[in-house]
């Protein structure tokens, strides 16, 4: 707070309400809050990751001391294994959702029905909000071994298992597919269709039109969607939960288990170390997906 | 641009019937998806059954799990239609007690994210734009942290309270906070969850309005500060203010990995603690959530698509930030 300040700013006033007698000096006052609770609620739980995942604290002398070994044992056997299961799933969900979601954009896209896609676009944005545990029991109650489906289909003697990687590729294209969707439509409108006429009068063919003028300009939205939908699916949690608890290996369980002292006692570290891990690589993603919004936004204006 | 073989022989195969629409369509209404009728050329009748097939499929896909779980709360094998999964729901041990407690906690939840939202908003447009970024960076951060990386995190902390602090008065403060019936840390934790959507649906909203324009005809019309505020530009935000609270009410309500791994249980932690004894009745609470959160974002959607609420020159970036604002919540709690 400024010593001048002569109305100081109590915190918490609704709507910046602070009483200036002319425009600016004190505006930033009104921000305060956010900046603090941010810094105290959000900063201080990520000092904590990043101070216990990197020191060890004896607990007889009380003495701390830098170590890598959390992040190294994050790195190997089934905490590996947990990681890498993770970034397999994200990937190959991505991927599926990707195309499927390309795939539904461009029926709709192309359709001439305003109904069509009005009704698409809006259930896509509520079903990519469908996520959790609610997800989870609706797949099991259709797919689940007692599940309606798997009744009258008999899927259990095909070899199917909801409570597997197949299984859980299934659910979670569940709401990557619409996520995809909403963000590629934009996308899919900004393709004039001028330039396919140009493309034909230069006498392009469909696939060279796509090769030469479709492609290059959808590819930012296309990897920036892939990216995104990569990031939601890593960072997937309660649907895995209740949906294998622990059958399958990813990295958001083993933090789980680790934290819930289902594994070993002391395993607290080893989770800071992990939850640090999908920091980093969330962050590459963000790093990844931000420029890529930036660079497809040149086409859709 | 691509480069384009040309061909000796032109090929003259224009599209029959393409006006100049693609201008009209970039220029389109706010977040209504409506564009302009776009014309293409109709070469085959091949792509009318390839989108017929995919549109399908998505469909089946789509509708089949919200039909199949209404069928398996209603159909008990061996005795028939039975509708006990619904009517024995408000009697059921701990569903009104947990019910409650979410929906507490999302009040608390909108209340403070709001209050500290769009005072640092507000203040940013009308009189500190260097504060822009910063304010900026500090919202979007918790989209790069996911939330069971948060929650280490958060009982790193809480640890501390009995290991650091027992002899401090703070310690009475870690403890207020975890207190069962209203465990204040997840509403801190859910107002950091939900800033990200709550900046983006605000920012999209005060980009809308022309605010200083407006600031400066209201001052010189001789209304002070607080008018400003609470009068003029407060009832211009209004679709902004529902979307974000909208938006952190369905965060709050399907919220599972941080409450659980804090060890409280509000409504979604809840639903998986009786999955085990009572099947039917967890996939119905899953029907009802899945058809009331939908029913909020159609809602939601609609309200956003209100034609008072757009303005030309903002076409299809609102719906943009808003689509990947909300898409994060599945992210976030999935």
């Amino acid at each position: 707070m400024s010593a001048s300040s002569t109305t100081p700013l109590s915190k918490g006033t609704a709507g910046g309400t602070t009483r200036r007698r002319r425009r600016g000096p004190r505006t930033w006052l009104a921000a305060l809050p956010l900046l603090a609770f941010t810094g105290l609620c959000f900063g201080i739980p990520l000092g904590a990751i990043a101070f216990g995942a990197v020191t060890r604290t004896d607990p007889v002398s009380g003495a701390t001391r830098l170590t890598g070994e959390h992040l190294a044992r994050s790195l190997q056997g089934p905490y590996l294994g947990s990681l890498v299961g993770s970034v397999q799933l994200s990937a190959l969900t991505a991927l599926v959702g990707g195309v499927l979601g390309v795939l539904v954009a461009q029926a709709v896209v192309t359709s001439r029905s305003q109904a069509l896609r009005g009704a698409t676009l809006t259930a896509s944005g509520v079903l990519a909000n469908f996520g959790g545990v609610p997800l989870a029991f609706a797949f099991i109650a259709t797919v689940g071994i007692s599940g309606v489906v798997t009744q009258l289909a008999d899927l259990t003697g095909l070899g199917w298992n909801l409570y597997s990687f197949t299984g859980l590729t299934v659910v979670y294209l569940y709401f990557l597919t619409p996520l995809m969707v909403l963000v590629i439509v934009p996308a899919l409108d900004g393709l004039r269709p001028q330039w396919r006429e140009a493309a034909q009068n230069n006498g392009a063919g469909g696939w060279q039109f796509w090769r030469y003028v479709g492609l290059p300009v959808l590819a930012p939205s296309l990897l920036g969607g892939f990216v995104l939908l990569f990031g939601t699916a890593f960072a997937a949690h309660a649907t895995a939960a209740a949906l294998v608890g622990g059958s399958v290996p990813l990295v958001t369980l083993k933090i789980a288990d680790a934290l819930s002292g289902n594994v070993l006692t002391g395993q607290e570290n080893v989770a800071l170390a992990l939850g640090l891990d999908m920091i980093v690589i969330a962050g590459l993603v963000m790093a990844v997906y931000l420029p890529l919004q930036r660079r497809s936004a040149r086409w859709l204006r | 641009m691509a480069a384009m073989t040309p061909t000796p022989a032109p090929n003259a195969r224009n599209a029959p019937d393409a006006p100049d629409a693609a201008d009209a369509r970039a220029a389109g209404a706010g977040a209504v998806p409506a564009p302009a009728a776009q014309p293409r050329a109709a070469r085959r009748p091949r792509p009318r059954v390839w989108r017929g097939a995919v549109l399908a499929l998505a469909g089946a896909y789509f509708l089949l799990p919200v039909l199949a779980s209404f069928v398996f709360t209603v159909h008990v094998p061996g005795q028939g239609i039975s509708f006990e999964a619904y009517t024995q729901l408000l009697s059921a041990d701990g569903f009104t007690r947990s019910l409650l407690l979410s929906l507490g906690l999302a009040a608390a939840t909108i209340a403070l994210t709001l209050l500290l939202a769009v005072p640092a908003l507000v203040a940013v447009r009308i009189g500190s734009p260097r504060l822009r970024p910063v304010v900026e960076v500090m919202c979007m951060m918790p989209l790069v942290v996911p939330p069971i990386a948060l929650v280490t995190g958060i009982t790193t902390v809480l640890r501390w309270g009995p290991d650091h602090l027992s002899r401090t008065p703070l310690y009475q403060t870690f403890l207020a906070v975890q207190n069962p019936d209203f465990p204040f840390v997840l509403v801190l934790a859910y107002t950091v969850l939900a800033l990200p959507f709550v900046y983006r649906s605000l920012d999209a909203g005060l980009r809308a309005v022309d605010v200083p324009t407006l600031v400066e005809a209201a001052r010189s019309c001789g209304a002070s500060w607080p008018y400003v505020v609470l009068r003029v530009l407060l009832p211009n935000l209004r679709a902004a203010l529902a979307g974000a609270a909208f938006l952190t009410l369905a965060l709050v309500l399907g919220e599972f990995t941080i409450a659980s791994l804090l060890g409280f249980q509000p409504f979604a932690v809840w639903i998986v603690s009786i999955s085990g004894a009572h099947a039917r009745m967890s996939v119905a609470v899953s029907v009802l959530s899945l058809l009331i959160t939908w029913l909020l974002l159609l809602l939601l959607s609609r309200a956003g698509t209100a034609p008072a609420t757009a303005s030309p020159g903002s076409t299809r970036r609102p719906r943009i930030s808003r689509t990947s604002r909300t898409s994060r919540i599945s992210g976030k709690e999935s």
